[in-house]
């Protein structure tokens, strides 16, 4: 294959406007580029870390012939990954004539501001959840808004204000849908094929042209630093001001952006956001979909990929261990070689994966439980949406004639890495399902795990909620007849 | 003059008083177009500054090599305690113990020990990395619990609350129970981090743009950090992205130091730093250790307590002396004391300074109150409710406080049998009951818990404000007050009791960013006071004015005053009506003076420190809240299944306003005693120092069903503005009864024979760890 024709600037929309950029500092964020550069005040900055969402901006990206606007963090968010996009900002929802935008006009009505600084992306997220659905649930728009704190209003006034926005417009005649096809037209007419390289040294950057054009471009820089959504890179330089150049963006790679199946096993590609995995698994591995509902907020699933949360190799990555106990895959590639190891293989200790320079995670291939496993996976944290886990389960368990015919279980947040319970496993294959086994296995946890004390929670909470996990898992799988679960769903209060 | 057939004769003016008016804002918020300090338009040469701030947490500074920060590219100019040419001492209590810059000794971990003044911000920031300091480090204490318990160090002088014989009376009651409570700290968390701009003028003056609760102390530590003039000092603030208390004395720091950097360095200089820093270097809520011991008889009857609250106030006193005070004035919440004695113990830490926080020392206060009557409750196998309402203030007797203030306005029997019959709480605990004998891991629990929260600035002479009211010739309003907007809605309620004055709709009232140009000597906005304060001074401006109108238009018209009478958009003078522009133009064409200076100091309110006695709050502002939670019994888990809040506002200015108050208080304050949870370490690092470890509330964890109800039934008893009530703190501390909640569904376990003793906040892991002990407990004892 030949190499690419190569070019010297990204380009994108910017609240319908092209935009050509030439000189584009590897480490440049998106929101100091709206701020700074662009003056564009109404985006704020609340915690440059992606999880307040006061930063929140719209980002239109084309998937095939699909245009879809999502929410994403400014903060955290590279300029240089948007080349090809359409970003929209709040100040581009006011109408010509200056009127307010629905969401905005529902806003104002139902008090949902108080000191305004988180607002804006509210406003933003809102629009993106109307965008989808214009008559949400209060799940669906808690779920929207996972990833937006307000620190005055206490929600109830944005709920109530998200709730009556279809009562002030019709979301397909939104301009965003309206335009909708003039923008795909634009955002085609700047697909030309090319690698993007951009600066030289520490100022470089690179969007590789397509996947293989991306094995060469890492064999010939392998220390480059690959950042696909940056929901961690970001912060690298957001808080610890890294320079991380030279850098490879990946975000923008369709052909890692796939999800298909094959003979039960999903193969996901590294690309695919949290967001577009929960579409893909959801209806597959329940179970999975709830887990990762609670990953981030919505602009950080819509950023953060499959990919990304197993390659950064974090203890405390919300997707291995439900992975590993189902028994995922990794294929890496280097150039044109691949190799496909075991999920939990890839871990070696705290900060060091089985990843040599220049290679890079291509795909995760997940096996679906059989009818006959048992699937669970549950996250603790100190707060219940958009934290980072104290301790997370995950459990495929076979029962047979009353016995453990086979167990997975793996855990996050109890070791330096991603790890399996193989003394638990153990302990419980070929053991009757009962509670005296359960509480036998329990004994095991010792064995395979050593917890730590830290912000999060200490080690007594962590070992012993992770133990009650398997008594929940028995529990769930045993004909207990009360809630198990705490749910936002479940019934209201008593009476 | 008189055009009665052609003019639109309005019936009321709009946004008036009681107008559920939106906030004046809204508009600007939605769109994004609402200035905040750091999208202000920058005048070109402006220069950035960034703090160096200290990594350990006690010690003496051996050499501070700055050299390569000096050449790092784009730094302008360092700043260090040499630079400052004044003093260099921020302290607000006047007690010169918090220096600017840290000298030669450090104190807290995140201590600001140098600025680095650089063409960007990044750059500065970059350059702050690449300081090298020598330590000498010292043993620093953190926790309170390890504070010397004979002598601790106080970094003020404590207060002593005494009523009756608290030693005899719990010596001679038929019970007593003696206990600790460990209540944690709180981040205010403001969307907009803390930030200052300061433009240098021309002699010695600058002008700061300052989000800031208190420009006028801004003003003061500016003035005084560069050894000039007040007079010289400018502080501007239109609004903040939140403040919460975090920016009545917190933003000093910054402001000083921007306008030391911008009169150094002869240009505009911004100073904003990044939320861990800003997470890290700046002052909580205090965290306290509550030591309690509760004499009662058998029915439950509170007949004596003794009471201590310790408090971790940091390197300096800041507003502790304040907050533990307010501390000890809630120790009683709605509760009558027979005998009471309360100490407060604000304990020096190497830690950061700790500073006001809505409710101010309060809910910490009321915390101490609801632990004791959970302890009587359980001890008496009843239910806490009962013994709460057992032991609330009388109306005529029993009705005076720890500090012999008689309660003169008590409404909390009536608004808690309200709230218990709305609420359905017997028929619910019923229920409750029910569902937790058949189910073994999830648990409910249930609580109703009432406030009563005193409303003044304990300082008696902050209870005083000004505002400055302009009438322009056509008829439009100036509005200026010493209050400062930060999402309160105060600059809607002070517009609109202006349009209710002059009964002029509220778009004619023009509200003008805050500024100590305009109004001096103000108070911080802060106890709740912003409304009833300001709002009563720019009501004063605006009589002054309509007075003179009165006076003119009697004269020029030659009717008798008693005949003149402001109507919606005119003035009715005799048998004619006069447009206000109209009257306006006449009264300036006869020189009549269209502007005024209001004033307003609170009546009635007097307080002896020393001696423990007066009457330091004007009233109470009262309410009452009903949650219902679940927890997981198997990890801590929780949720709050519903809550029913009775808030009492007097007279409301604005519903729909107060109703955002309440709301947002109430989950504020639900995650201060839940999910919002301050780490340091051993070595004195806050380990919790961005939303990604220190979790405030999001939406989905609102109250499943949350009913909230205005108890505005009740006028102020005191001629307050309108009669309104205060509404900005008290809310707050109705989230205890989650809390208390939390505690019923823990104690559960124990068939509610044993106090879950349960602290704040009530993490998942706090919820599981009193689980298991209660259940060890309850094993034990068969």
């Amino acid at each position: 294959m030949t190499t690419p024709k190569v070019r010297n600037e990204i380009r994108f929309l910017l609240n319908g406007r092209k935009v050509a950029l030439s000189d584009v500092p590897p480490e440049r964020t998106l929101l100091d580029f709206l701020r700074l550069d662009r003056r564009l005040m109404g985006t704020k900055e609340g915690c440059a870390e992606g999880d307040c969402g006061a930063c929140t901006v719209l980002v239109g990206r084309l998937t095939g012939e699909k245009l879809v606007y999502e929410g994403v963090t400014a903060c955290i968010r590279f300029l240089g990954s948007l080349d090809g996009c359409h970003v929209v900002t709040v100040e581009h929802l006011k109408r010509p004539d200056g009127s307010l935008h629905p969401v905005q006009q529902a806003m104002v009505d139902y008090h949902g501001s108080q000191c305004g600084f988180c607002t804006p992306g509210f406003v933003m997220s809102l629009y993106a959840q109307w965008m989808r659905d214009p008559s949400p649930s209060d799940a669906a728009i808690e779920k929207a808004l996972q990833g937006n704190l307000c620190r005055c209003t206490g929600y109830e006034p944005i709920i109530r204000a998200a709730r009556a926005i279809s009562s002030y417009g019709d979301a397909r005649e939104d301009p965003l849908a309206a335009e909708r096809y003039s923008v795909i037209a634009e955002l085609k007419a700047l697909e030309d094929g090319a690698r993007v390289v951009i600066g030289e040294d520490r100022q470089r950057l690179v969007i590789p042209a397509n996947v293989v054009d991306l094995a060469t471009v890492l064999e010939a820089e392998p220390n480059a630093t690959i950042v696909a959504g940056s929901t961690d890179v970001g912060l690298w330089v957001a808080k610890f001001l890294r320079q991380i150049a030279p850098v490879v963006f990946i975000g923008g790679l369709d052909e890692l952006r796939t999800v298909s199946e094959q003979k039960g096993t999903l193969t996901i590609g590294a690309g695919v956001s949290y967001s577009e995995a929960f579409s893909a698994l959801s209806g597959r591995v329940p179970a999975l979909g709830r887990l990762i509902d609670r990953i981030g907020g919505d602009q950080i699933r819509n950023m953060g990929t499959i990919g990304g949360n197993v390659a950064n190799g974090s203890p405390i990555g919300d997707m291995p261990p439900p992975l590993i106990a189902l028994g995922a895959t990794i294929t890496l590639r280097k150039g044109s070689e691949r190799r496909t190891i075991p999920l939990e293989e890839f871990f070696i200790d705290y900060g060091q994966q089985d990843r040599q320079p220049g290679e890079f995670v291509e795909n995760v291939h997940v096996p679906l439980p059989d009818s006959g496993t048992h699937f669970a996976a549950w996250k603790i944290s100190k707060r219940r949406d958009e934290d980072i886990t104290a301790a997370l389960g995950a459990f495929a368990i076979k029962i047979e004639d009353g016995r453990v015919a086979a167990a997975r279980i793996a855990y996050g947040g109890m070791a330096p890495t991603p790890k399996r319970a193989l003394a638990v496993e153990e302990a419980l294959i070929g053991k009757p399902w009962t509670a005296e086994t359960v509480e036998q296995a329990l004994l095991a946890y010792e064995r395979d795990f050593t917890a730590i004390t830290d912000m999060r929670a200490s080690a007594n909470y962590r070992m012993l909620a992770a133990k009650n996990l398997l008594r929940r898992l028995f529990l769930e799988t045993s004909g207990y007849p009360g809630p198990l679960e705490i749910t936002r769903n479940s019934e209201g209060a008593a009476a | 003059m008189t055009r009665h057939e052609a003019r639109d004769l309005k019936a009321t003016i709009t946004g008036g008083v009681g107008a559920d008016r939106q906030h004046d804002s809204a508009h600007k918020h939605v769109t994004g177009e609402a200035v905040y300090i750091d999208d202000m338009p920058e005048p070109a040469g402006t220069l950035h500054a960034y703090l160096g701030l200290s990594t350990i947490a006690h010690g003496t500074i051996r050499k501070m090599d700055l050299s390569e920060v000096e050449e790092a590219p784009g730094v302008v100019a360092l700043l260090t305690e040499n630079d400052i040419p004044g003093e260099n001492d921020i302290s607000p209590a006047g007690l010169h113990d918090e220096p600017i810059f840290a000298s030669d000794v450090v104190e807290f971990h995140g201590q600001p020990m140098f600025a680095v003044i650089a063409e960007t911000r990044e750059a500065a920031r970059r350059a702050c990395k690449l300081a090298t300091v020598d330590y000498e480090e010292k043993p620093a204490l953190i926790d309170i619990a390890e504070a010397d318990p004979e002598t601790p160090r106080l970094v003020t002088k404590p207060l002593t609350l005494s009523r009756g014989d608290a030693e005899a009376a719990i010596a001679q009651a038929p019970r007593r129970i003696k206990g600790q409570m460990r209540v944690g700290g709180q981040d205010h968390f403001y969307l907009e981090g803390q930030i200052a701009f300061a433009i240098p003028g021309e002699d010695m003056d600058v002008t700061v743009y300052s989000s800031t609760q208190h420009p006028s102390e801004v003003q003061h530590m500016v003035a005084h950090a560069l050894g000039i003039s007040s007079h010289a000092v400018t502080i501007e603030v239109r609004r903040m992205g939140g403040g919460f208390g975090g920016k009545e004395t917190q933003a000093n720091v910054f402001a000083a130091i921007s306008a030391i950097a911008a009169k150094h360095t002869g240009r505009p200089v911004k100073l904003r730093p990044d939320r861990d820093d800003d997470m890290i270097a700046t002052g909580k809520r205090h965290d306290f250790l509550i030591d309690y011991e509760v004499g009662f008889d058998d029915e439950g009857r509170i007949l004596g307590v003794d009471l201590r609250y310790a408090a971790r106030c940091g390197l300096s006193a800041d507003l502790s002396g304040a907050v533990t005070d307010r501390a000890l004035f809630h120790c009683d919440n709605t509760y009558f004391y027979p005998a009471v004695h309360a100490v407060s113990a604000p304990l020096y830490t190497n830690t950061v300074s700790n500073t006001a926080f809505r409710g101010f020392g309060g809910p910490q206060g009321m915390l101490g109150a609801e632990r004791i009557i959970d302890e009587v409750a359980f001890a008496l196998g009843k239910d806490p409710l009962e013994i709460r309402k057992r032991n609330f203030y009388g109306e005529t007797e029993r009705n005076v406080t720890p500090y012999h203030q008689t309660v003169e306005d008590n409404v909390v029997h009536r608004v808690v049998a309200e709230l218990e019959k709305s609420a359905d709480y017997a028929t619910r605990r019923r229920a409750i009951a029910n569902f937790n004998a058949s189910s073994e891991i999830i648990k409910r629990g249930i609580a109703l818990t009432p406030v009563k929260f005193g409303i003044s600035f304990t300082a008696t002479q902050f209870n005083q404000a000004g505002a400055l009211v302009h009438v322009y010739t056509d008829g439009s309003v100036h509005l200026n007050h010493g209050g400062t907007e930060m999402g309160q809605g105060l600059y809607t309620k002070v517009a609109q009791v202006v349009a209710e004055e002059l009964q002029i709709d509220i778009d004619q009232v023009k509200i003008t960013a805050t500024t100590t140009g305009k109004v001096p000597n103000t108070s911080a906005t802060a106890a709740s006071s912003g409304s009833d304060l300001n709002g009563m001074a720019a009501q004063n401006g605006a009589r002054q004015i309509k007075n003179r109108l009165i006076d003119f238009a009697a004269d020029y018209y030659g009717v008798p005053k008693e005949q003149i009478e402001f109507l919606p958009g005119r003035v009715r003078v005799g048998n004619q009506e006069i447009d206000f522009p109209d009257l306006i133009k006449q009264a300036y064409m006869a020189r009549v003076q269209l502007s005024a200076a209001g004033f307003y100091k609170t009546p009635k309110i007097h307080w002896d420190r020393d001696a423990g006695k007066g009457r330091p709050f004007y009233y109470f502002a009262y309410g009452a809240a009903c949650a219902e939670v679940s927890i997981d019994t198997l990890t801590g888990e929780y949720m709050v299944e519903r809550v029913d809040i009775l808030h009492e506002t007097g007279k409301s200015l604005n519903r729909a306003v107060d109703l955002g108050q309440i709301e947002g208080g109430f989950i504020q304050g639900m995650g201060w005693l839940t999910t919002e949870e301050l780490v340091w370490d051993e070595k004195g690092q806050l380990r919790t120092h961005a939303p990604s470890t220190y979790k405030i509330p999001l939406a989905s964890d609102r109250p499943k069903i949350f009913k909230v109800a205005l108890a505005d039934w009740a006028e102020n008893a005191e001629p307050t503005i309108h009669r309104s009530k205060a509404v900005g703190e008290p809310p707050f501390m109705l989230a205890m009864s989650v809390l208390h909640a939390l505690s019923d569904a823990v104690a559960s376990v124990a068939d509610h024979k044993i106090s879950p003793r349960l602290n704040a906040p009530a993490t998942p892991e706090c919820v599981l760890m009193a689980v298991e002990r209660l259940r060890a407990a309850s094993a034990k004892a068969g």
